[in-house]
């Protein structure tokens, strides 16, 4: 049963999912860590950034991997614009009130491509869709590898501009402290804006990385939004740290778990996983008790 | 909001009779069959946006997972009958209990330790959608092929040839809803949980158990969305994991209470209605278009979170509260 050569594969392609779970739950936890709100329409804006990637691919040609900037420049608007026009407005001072708005979001989106697109299961077919390369006694999908090495590749560059830039300075200091960042003249709306745009532009990079060895319906989203809040709750919610180890355990759990428990049965180990935490550790891995 | 006087619950109590008496003439007044199924379904919509009231409304927990109890309540009328050969009418009180005991132990262990606001919305959606795996995976269910009620017409089954029959049973239902809501609002208990939503500690600090207070709440919450899954069972006598516990009840149950109005007697049953007809206007619209129902329903929700947070009923209520909170938003 804890055969070496069928544990070592599945966890390999575990840690492949979590990298791209961890990109997904990076957007999510800055967007909480600096807004203070969960975006429950974080499953159906990845479910958006598929269908671009898909139809950047099948009508206009582009390959997922270079269609990156353009899905990012996409999701970002969209986050961009969504906060600034809807989000914004339907807080009233409770946290309760952005949930429903999200989440009134997310079923606007999942409605609408299921009228425009019907809710077909689509993939794509690339060169490189099904090629192998072996690792030790796992053969790993191409494009699950890729996806690896972009989803840390995209990580890296987000903790980059947190850290290193102004605009991450900025969104940093509007976590940490809105009334005196706006004394400081930075505009707090702006900010936040960014980095809701910012947020979603982590699914538009996910997308690209995920769609040449996943697929898309308008229903794919989903399943998403409770893996992303089961790793951003896990690794503590607004922790970047947290998100990323927290997506790679996810992403082994849920293999390990499809492979002794069966398909449909292994995906409960993440639902348990999360209410599990919730109630007995809701501070996460890596966060401080609020 | 608690300021209600005896004469104004008495007005009340008078308006339920009205309404009831009214609503249960329908099926002598007209035999379209589109009228009544019309009505019956904008009951069993108020019946699950008000069993959602209870707990979100005056309880002030949001379900974002309520379809939790609808499924159970289905699961066990639909299996009781067909592996238990209980009759339907006997089976509605054990649906009904099931679910009440489901929402006991989601609520035991959510509020046992202190789970609220966006928290308790995202686990009792996660418990819906382990119910809903576990739902397609143990054989007595049926699995995702569902479980079809053999049709066995006669009222002694609790299945009616026409919707009339229907009609009264889920009118008794919403009866019960609409006394218990009216109970929350002029009745001790009520005003516990209306202080443990407004103010946790102050309600802590003069005697209320918070803790026993929201439990029985979403007992009271989940045995309405028990016999609401239960109804759902004898009228489409067909039930599957995707129906029982996916999110579109939940939705639905959440929707037409907030837009209604939460913590209101009467919000629910506007916001049921209102949502109903908009149904039936877009279906005249565009046709049978699947999902179109549902963007109607998203949008309307994020139209009245942001204008209209208190609801439809909140406008007549509150006006001038309304421009005060405009004036005050940006803070």
């Amino acid at each position: 049963m804890f055969d070496f050569g069928i544990l070592f594969p599945s966890v390999l392609n575990g840690l492949t999912t979590g990298a791209v779970y961890a990109l997904i739950a990076l957007g999510l936890t800055l967007i909480y860590g600096v807004l203070h709100i969960i975006n429950f329409a974080h499953g159906a804006s990845l479910m958006l950034a598929l269908y671009g990637v898909y139809f950047l691919k099948e009508r206009l040609g582009i390959d997922p991997y270079l269609a990156l900037p353009i899905a990012m420049a996409g999701m970002f608007a969209l986050g961009y614009g969504l906060q600034r026009i809807v989000i914004n407005r339907a807080g009233h001072g409770k946290d309760e009130n952005i949930l429903l708005a999200t989440l009134g979001i997310s079923i606007v989106m999942e409605n609408l491509a299921l009228i425009f697109f019907k809710s077909d299961t689509r993939n794509i077919d690339t060169a490189y869709s099904l090629s192998t390369v072996a690792i030790g006694p796992a053969m790993i999908a191409v494009p699950k590898l890729v996806s690896f090495a972009g989803a840390l590749v995209v990580s890296a560059l987000l903790f980059w501009i947190m850290s290193r830039t102004d605009l991450g300075r900025a969104i940093r200091a509007v976590a940490k402290e809105k009334e005196g960042a706006k004394l400081m003249g930075i505009d707090v709306e702006h900010v936040y804006a960014m980095s809701f745009g910012i947020g979603l532009a982590c699914l538009g990079a996910a997308a690209c990385f995920l769609l040449p060895a996943y697929y898309v319906n308008p229903q794919v989203g989903g399943g998403f939004v409770l893996v992303a809040f089961t790793i951003v709750v896990l690794g503590g919610m607004g922790s970047f740290v947290g998100a990323l180890v927290g997506g790679f355990l996810v992403g082994v759990v849920e293999s390990l778990g499809g492979l002794y428990l069966g398909e449909s049965l292994g995906q409960i180990g993440i639902f348990v996983i999360f209410i599990g935490v919730v109630l007995f550790r809701p501070e996460g891995m890596f966060g401080a008790r609020a | 909001m608690n300021g209600a006087t005896s004469s104004s619950g008495e007005r009340q109590l008078a308006l339920i009779v009205l309404f009831v008496a009214l609503v249960a003439c329908v099926p002598f007044a007209t035999a379209s069959g589109a009228t009544l199924n019309f009505v019956m379904m904008a009951l069993y919509a108020t019946l699950i946006a008000q069993s959602w009231n209870i707990l979100g409304g005056f309880g002030g927990q949001f379900s974002f997972g309520h379809a939790l109890f609808f499924g159970t309540g289905a699961y066990v009328q639909a299996i009781a009958q067909m592996q238990g050969g209980v009759n339907a009418w006997l089976a509605l009180p054990l649906a009904i209990a099931a679910a009440a005991l489901v929402g006991l132990f989601v609520g035991a262990l959510s509020f046992r330790y202190g789970l609220k606001g966006s928290y308790f919305a995202l686990v009792t959606l996660a418990f819906a959608e382990v119910f809903r795996i576990v739902a397609l995976s143990v054989p007595f269910t049926g699995g995702g092929v569902g479980l079809m009620v053999p049709l066995r017409e006669s009222a002694a089954n609790l299945q009616f040839a026409s919707r009339s029959g229907y009609l009264w049973v889920v009118l008794a239902f919403v009866t019960a809803a609409l006394l218990v809501t009216w109970w929350l609002r002029n009745g001790r208990f009520g005003a516990w949980l209306q202080a443990v939503r407004d103010n946790e500690d102050a309600a802590r600090a003069v005697g209320v158990n918070p803790f026993r207070v929201k439990l029985a709440a979403i007992g009271l919450s989940g045995a309405f969305m028990g016999a609401a899954g239960a109804f759902y069972v004898q009228v489409f006598q067909y039930i599957d994991p995707g129906i029982a516990y996916g999110g579109s009840t939940s939705v639905e149950a959440l929707v037409a209470a907030i837009v209604g109005g939460m913590g209101t007697l009467w919000g629910p049953v506007l916001g049921a209605i209102v949502l109903h007809v908009l149904s039936d206007f877009t279906r005249n619209l565009f046709g049978e278009l699947p999902g179109i129902n549902m963007v109607i329903y998203g949008a309307v929700l994020v139209l009245i979170v942001i204008f209209l947070p208190r609801g439809i009923a909140g406008i007549g209520l509150s006006v001038r509260q309304l421009w005060a909170a405009k004036g005050g938003r940006h803070d």
